[in-house]
């Protein structure tokens, strides 16, 4: 039945990242909650279109996961402390009793550090964390990325074994280690959306749903840590970038850059959300981050009412910021495109230069392409064309490349 | 996809909920977006004020249109809220509607917030384009 299981995903999408935490509180082994629970699944694929979705599906799927642990260590024989825990608990709570079923958020917070563990690879954390936290299938997160879905199991399937050989417990970060492992998370989730946001592959130059997978993971890391700045700002960051979508992307599917959109299309709701977003990130006193900082950008450019009415002089500020607290190629690319809207482009031309001089973003096309959009305002055409048709041969997207070929050609 | 669900209520509903008690309605729809926040989907949400003193409604029957106070009468189902969320398919929405603390006599109309694409064919009609034109020349660009 295709709606069966359309129905036994979405309610898998809701409950998923709950159940594997309540199941690996109790195991201690997220490998092990995580099978669990998707045996669980089957179950429901198998019994749901009888009997109908129980009345709370996530004490349903958890309470028969928890069978199959207990069954599954009887296999084993295993009867230690684990098994007397989980027998006692189901005793005392048979069956679905919603009241049985309170997952706490800090187990779930719990869950999205192990997704995120430095053991782990980082193509593949990302792979975990929309699995375990998003609720995504194998299938889906393919999908999502274009990619073989033989990929996605790999990479899941190692990052799985690489938990159980590190013996990684199912255990916030020590206070210590707990602000390079935040920086982790964010920096997975926010990895998601670039990726949708600017797809580095492929032919299409945004890939909204997988953006919107990115947005969705970090509303709900802002529910689990309310008292984080970065993580307001992160959600800030990305519901800014994400107000236009809409205005992005021709119908046929020409990208449209900053300076030619349509701001009327951008989503004034979506602002107001990344507005408010960083306004709590704001209110927690901590100062802003590199993520805030980048939000604060995006905000400039969300509330100026056309390009050339946009406070450059302010954005070329928050860009110095960044780049002092998060010191990056990329940022320094972009304070250069700030510099030569707010003072001109020789001056950004000198920023660029230092960049190419010191190998920077070698590989990349967004070098020659900022510094051939500037050569083309210094009037400087030959040059100009030279470094867009360069751009041209580096970028891995198809839409970028016509852009690009686009511009050399009308020089 | 974002959808909107639109809380309706029958007359006899809205008197049978003025019997419960306050504390419990507060405390069921405060878990229900609570839930839908912390899933991260929540994007917008609000009710819409019961007095009618403060509410009226225009016809366009007429030229120029009539309004009136009101809704009253005949309005058996009265528009009384709505959530706005984010989901990856119509399933999931089925799901967090039917999750709704509501109850007999209420309905929620669930209902997809159209795309640009939903517009496709479109994108090139001349009084879109011109709506474009007014938006830049009024400054909301």
């Amino acid at each position: 039945m295709a709606d069966a299981h359309r129905t036994v995903d979405a309610v898998w999408r809701i409950e998923s990242a709950r159940i594997v935490a309540t199941l690996a509180k109790m195991t201690n082994d997220v490998v092990l909650a995580e099978d669990l629970a998707q045996e669980a699944v089957v179950d429901a694929l198998r019994q749901w279109p009888e009997t109908g979705i129980p009345q709370n599906p996530g004490a349903w799927l958890t309470a028969v996961a928890k069978r199959k642990a207990i069954d599954t260590w009887r296999r084993r024989e295993r009867l230690d402390e684990r098994y007397q825990a989980i027998a006692h608990d189901l005793a005392s709570s048979p069956g679905a009793d919603p009241a049985a079923w309170e997952p706490i958020d800090d187990d779930v917070l719990r869950l999205v550090f192990i997704a995120c563990h430095p053991v782990i690879a980082r193509e593949a954390q990302v792979a975990l964390t929309l699995r375990l936290i998003g609720g995504l299938s194998t299938e889906e997160i393919a999908r999502l990325f274009l990619l073989p879905v033989a990929t996605i199991q790999q990479r899941i399937v190692r990052a799985k074994k690489t938990l159980t050989a590190a013996k990684v417990p199912f255990e916030a970060p020590d206070p210590s280690e707990w602000r390079a492992r935040l920086g982790s998370v964010l920096g997975v989730i926010y990895l998601t959306f670039t990726e949708g946001y600017a797809a580095t592959s492929g032919e299409q130059w945004m890939r909204t749903d997988l953006a919107n997978e990115a947005l969705r993971l970090g509303r709900v890391l802002a529910g689990l840590a309310p008292r984080e700045p970065e993580v307001h700002a992160l959600v800030a960051l990305m519901e800014l970038q994400a107000s236009r979508f809409g205005a992005r992307v021709r119908q046929d599917g020409t990208p449209v850059l900053l300076a030619d959109q349509d701001r009327g299309r951008w989503d004034r709701a979506q602002i107001g959300r990344g507005q408010a977003a960083l306004a709590r990130a704001d209110a927690l006193g901590r100062g802003r981050g590199s993520y805030a900082l980048q939000a604060a950008i995006a905000e400039c450019h969300a509330t100026a009412p056309s390009i050339d009415d946009t406070d450059w002089a302010r954005i070329v500020l928050l860009y110095e910021a960044l780049g002092r607290i998060a010191p990056n190629p990329v940022v320094e690319l972009n304070r250069a495109v700030a510099v030569s809207m707010a003072t001109g482009p020789a001056s950004a031309l000198l920023i660029v230069d230092g960049l190419a001089d010191a190998g920077a973003l070698r590989g990349s096309s967004l070098l020659p392409s900022v510094r051939g959009e500037l050569l083309a305002r210094l009037g400087r055409a030959e040059e100009a064309r030279s470094e867009f048709v360069t751009a041209a041969a580096l970028t891995g997207n198809e839409r970028e490349r016509g852009v690009l070929l686009a511009k050399a050609a009308a020089l | 996809m974002k959808y909107m669900l639109i809380m309706r209520s029958t007359d006899a509903a809205r008197q049978d909920y003025e019997k419960v008690d306050f504390n419990e309605i507060i405390e069921k729809m405060g878990a229900y977006n609570e839930a839908l926040l912390k899933a991260g989907v929540m994007l917008a949400g609000d009710g819409l004020a019961d007095s009618m003193a403060d509410n009226f409604v225009v016809d366009f029957t007429a030229d120029p249109p009539i309004v009136t106070d009101g809704p009253y009468g005949e309005t058996h189902e009265l528009f009384s809220g709505f959530w706005m969320i984010q989901v990856a398919s119509k399933e999931e929405a089925v799901e967090w509607a039917s999750r709704c603390p509501l109850g007999p006599g209420s309905k929620l109309e669930v209902r997809r917030v159209t795309e640009m694409s939903d517009f496709g064919e479109f994108a090139d009609n001349p009084v879109l384009k011109q709506q474009e034109t007014w938006r830049a020349e009024s400054g909301q660009v």
